[in-house]
């Protein structure tokens, strides 16, 4: 039971985090990168992390991938970005990135063998174990990444204040239409 | 597997999705008549079966003929995929957080209980949001994929609205998950047991005032009604679903009444303790001033289930008390208010609540 | 691949819910912000000044029903007036007094009208639905006076068409407090609503001298603080034995002008009352047989009379005023309503010129909507009242 369904989705996952890369269209990639995400919340909630996946659509799904949709779509980008507008050059980057990217995987599978799958504690993946774990055996490296993420918040602020069109015109033209 | 456990979760989905879409339905018809009371209107009341008309209470069926027959129409620059994807994606999720809300209070049946909600899982709360925010991708979603520059607006309005106030809504249900202790909302109704003062019924409103009154207006624009039915303002923008006619358009307004079901649920269970009746305890009513009124358990059970769906009803009529009285706000004046006014407040909530907490501990 | 920093040009209209009356506003947007716009008008022109030209004099009073179908009354008296300057010829007292009580009731139609959908594209339909029942207690009254409730073509050359009927001033009478009740709830649900005021305050703003300059007139320039009122300043018919204030607002913005709106409802209701106490008793035609039709009695009844009908009515004949040009303004609800007519002699109109007087607020309309968004472009273009039927006419 449990194990087809884990299959069902974790094909689905797969399937979909193919379609990213390979669809034309940003705002097709970004719906399968969605579905991908789903898919991965619902694994987490077979491992009983339940949090983490709740985490995972509230903050991937639900947030981070609007916003992404949001810029396309004030972008205005069209799927006619085609293979070749891409150089030779980035292809065999790509390639190579690949290739060490299988290399890593195959290095890590053939330690997978010998590694134990730890007992699952049923309770493990409820909020109270998790916030435990947070806040008090990892508080210190949770409040730095805080930090960090707050000052990566007030650089992109920083970056993007930028006087409004209207005003940039009539600085310009120095007139008033 | 538990066959017991099976055929109450069937149960409880059957009875859940009668009562929630039954109630969206009869909203059509309550919107339609309460704001045509307040306007000193008739409303809706032509709507008849063979002659019978009681007071319009059929315009619902009437409404949904309409809008079955009438052309499914995508206009031809339209993204065809993501045009009828979206309608789907705005209603799939506000039907789906209904798994985690109680209706009604936990049964003794056959010497199990069986709680109100389908699936109580102890990421309740959270399982609310995660679904409800995904419910922001029907609105993008049509906007974008309808290729109109005015359902674009829209679209973009409502994913930022909605983004937006969905943090303030968090933040606010924050000081009441710390006060209960859960995300679990069975648990937290019966966090709300007891009285203060003997008298004064220990529920969320009262315990987290301040939670409540951020609530209801991060709620509402969530739910994009006036005074925050920016996306879809129809004199100014059109909305999102512009584009959409028929059946589809029919599923966003009807994505919108569950929405409303929706909230005034989770205000209910959060802040209005859930199927509590204040001083009725499992043997009966327990008055303040001294008297006893001993009831058999059903009875007690048939009571709880009353209030939960009159103080529902409550705040169903509320809300469209306030999407018919007030003028709605402009786009920048809803982000100001929500990132100036109720972020902050609801910080304030929280900092406040946990010093209390710890104070108190 | 558009940049981001490119305005993106969006047209607002002909049809949009917005803009009743037909109209078209091309944006230029920097997200929402307004960086630029232009006008198009002139979708509902029907020719109404080359159909005068075609037409006997009082023929054409019917058409100036369809210039500002919101206050038709005022626009039959101002081109009556009009043509009766032309003929050098006073009108009786008591026509004059009731063009001044219709004429206000008018204008409470029109502000009504005026506010109730500024406040409904704000969102506000049930202040809307007040507003339209108070209208209807004053159609109600309208077509009691002249049958009808749009087009009332009430008005002749040197009076009126008929009489009111006796009871006509005990049903204002009647009437008035309901109408001022509609407005107090009015004024509960929106004037000090937070929510409106942050709408509409400090949104379309115009200076005094811009406004002058722009040629406006009516509460628009009444909110930029010129106390011009036309009934005040170049009294016509008895308007100078009445006792009115002229509010006058300070900002110029679209509040402002919704409450002169509002304050000037209650004053025309006080004109009112007070005409209705001096409404004098007599004719309301001019006894000239060469300007008003003959009695009905007369025309079935006698040769003269039946002489007398003809002459007015065949083609070629009617009332023929003297060569020479006049032009005369009424105070519309939305400002100066002028008819400029020209007569070679003949029984038609050589021409006949309107100016309305929303069309310079609709050609401010860039103006007043730069730098502001999508969002105020709704109320502003509520508060300047443009009605198709008079900017295109």
């Amino acid at each position: 039971m449990e194990i087809i369904l884990f299959i069902i989705t974790a094909l689905i996952a797969l399937a979909s985090a193919l379609m990213v890369i390979t669809r034309k269209s940003p705002i097709a990639s970004v719906l399968f990168l969605v579905l991908t995400f789903v898919c991965i919340a619902v694994l987490y909630v077979m491992l009983g992390a339940q949090f983490i996946a709740a985490m995972q659509i509230i903050v991937y799904a639900g947030a981070i991938m609007v916003l992404f949709l949001f810029v396309l779509m004030l972008l205005n980008l069209r799927g006619n970005q085609g293979w070749e507008n891409i150089s030779p050059a980035r292809i065999g980057l790509g390639f190579a990135a690949a290739g060490l990217l299988l290399l890593v995987a195959v290095a890590w599978l053939k330690t997978a063998g010998s590694m134990e799958v730890a007992g699952l504690d049923p309770e493990m993946g409820t909020v109270s174990a998790f916030g435990d774990v947070l806040f008090q055996r990892f508080l210190l490296p949770f409040e730095i990444a805080s930090v960090l993420l707050l000052g990566a918040i007030i650089g992109v602020v920083a970056m993007i204040k930028r006087k409004p069109l209207a005003e940039l015109g009539e600085d310009k033209e120095g007139k008033v239409s | 597997m538990d066959w017991f456990i099976i055929i109450a979760s069937m149960v409880k989905m059957l009875a859940v999705i009668a009562i929630v879409m039954g109630l969206a339905t009869l909203l059509t018809w309550v919107e339609r008549k309460q704001s045509a009371v307040m306007q000193d209107r008739l409303g809706a009341n032509r709507a008849d079966i063979f002659g019978l008309r009681i007071i319009g209470l059929f315009q619902p069926f009437a409404d949904a003929i309409k809008m079955i027959t009438k052309e499914d129409f995508v206009p031809p620059f339209a993204n065809r995929f993501l045009h009828t994807l979206a309608p789907i994606l705005a209603f799939a999720p506000v039907l789906f957080v209904f798994t985690v809300i109680p209706l009604g209070p936990p049964l003794e049946i056959a010497g199990r209980t069986v709680t109100g909600q389908i699936a109580n899982i102890n990421i309740g709360l959270l399982f609310i949001f995660a679904f409800g925010g995904l419910a922001v991708f029907g609105s993008v979603l049509a906007g974008w994929g309808s290729n109109n520059k005015y359902a674009l607006i829209a679209g973009i309005r409502a994913s930022s609205q909605m983004i937006s106030y969905e943090v303030c809504l968090g933040l606010s249900l924050v000081g009441a998950i710390m006060i209960y202790g859960t995300l679990d909302m069975t648990e937290m109704v019966i966090g709300q047991s007891g009285h203060w003062f003997g008298w004064l019924p220990r529920w969320g409103l009262f315990m987290q005032p301040l939670a409540a009154l951020l609530f209801l207006p991060a709620a509402i624009a969530e739910n994009k009604r006036i005074p925050f039915d920016l996306p879809e303002c129809e004199s100014e923008i059109l909305g999102y679903f512009v584009e959409y006619s028929g059946l589809r358009a029919g599923m966003f307004m009807f994505a919108e009444f569950v929405e409303i079901i929706f909230v005034a649920a989770l205000f209910t269970v959060v802040f209005l303790g859930g199927w509590l009746v204040p001083w009725l305890a499992w043997d009966g009513f327990h008055f303040p001033w001294g008297g006893m009124w001993y009831l058999p358990i059903w009875i007690v059970k048939m009571l709880e289930f009353a209030a939960m769906f009159i103080k529902i009803a409550f705040m169903i009529y509320f809300m469209i008390l306030i999407r018919w009285t007030l003028p709605r706000f402009r786009y920048d004046q809803l982000m100001r208010l929500g990132w100036k006014y109720l972020l902050p407040l609801a910080m304030l909530n929280l900092v406040v609540t946990g010093v209390v907490l710890v104070l108190l501990r | 691949m558009l940049s981001p920093s490119a305005p993106m040009t969006l047209s607002m209209g002909p049809s949009h819910p917005a803009t009743h009356g037909i109209i078209r506003i091309n944006l230029q947007l920097d997200g929402e912000r307004v960086v630029d716009s232009t006008v198009d008008m002139g979708f509902l022109h029907r020719g109404f000044e080359k159909m005068c030209e075609t037409h006997a004099w009082n023929q054409a009073i019917v058409y100036t029903d369809r210039l500002n179908y919101v206050s038709a009354m005022i626009n039959n008296i101002g081109y009556c007036m009009a043509v009766e300057g032309l003929l050098e010829i006073e009108t009786p007292p008591r026509c004059q007094t009731l063009r001044v009580i219709l004429s206000e009731l008018s204008r409470v139609e029109d502000h009504l009208t005026c506010l109730a959908a500024q406040v409904m594209e704000c969102g506000a339909l049930t202040a809307f639905l007040y507003t339209m029942k108070a209208r209807e207690y004053v159609y109600e009254l309208i077509e009691m006076a002249c049958g009808a409730r749009v087009t009332t073509n009430w008005t002749r050359v040197g009076g009126l068409s008929m009489d009111v009927p006796p009871d006509f001033a005990d049903a204002i009478k009647a009437r008035i407090p309901s109408i001022r009740i509609v407005n107090d709830e009015f004024n509960k649900l929106l004037t000090k609503n937070r929510i409106f005021i942050d709408r509409v305050k400090d949104v379309g703003c115009m200076t005094k001298e811009e406004a002058i300059d722009w040629g406006f007139t009516g509460p628009l320039l009444r909110a930029t603080g010129v106390p011009f009122d036309v009934r005040r300043d170049t009294p016509y018919l008895n308007y100078d034995e009445f006792d009115f204030e002229i509010p006058i607002g300070s900002n110029g913005d679209v509040y402002d002008r919704y409450v002169i709106r509002l304050f000037e409802m209650e004053q025309s209701l006080q004109i009112i009352e007070q005409a209705l106490e001096k409404l004098p008793e007599g004719p309301v035609n001019v006894d000239d047989m060469s300007i008003t039709l003959p009695a009905k009695e007369d025309v079935y009844g006698n040769i003269e009379g039946l002489i007398n009908q003809f002459k007015l009515i065949m083609d070629g004949h009617g009332i023929k005023p003297p060569p020479g040009e006049y032009y005369s303004a009424v105070e519309a609800p939305n400002g100066e309503l002028g008819f400029y007519v020209v007569s070679t002699g003949e029984d038609k109109p050589y021409k006949c010129r309107c100016r309305p007087p929303c069309f310079p607020f609709t050609a401010a309309i860039p103006k007043m909507i730069k730098g502001h968004l999508v969002s105020d472009i709704v109320p502003i273009f509520g508060s300047i009242n443009m009605i198709g039927g008079e900017l295109d006419r």
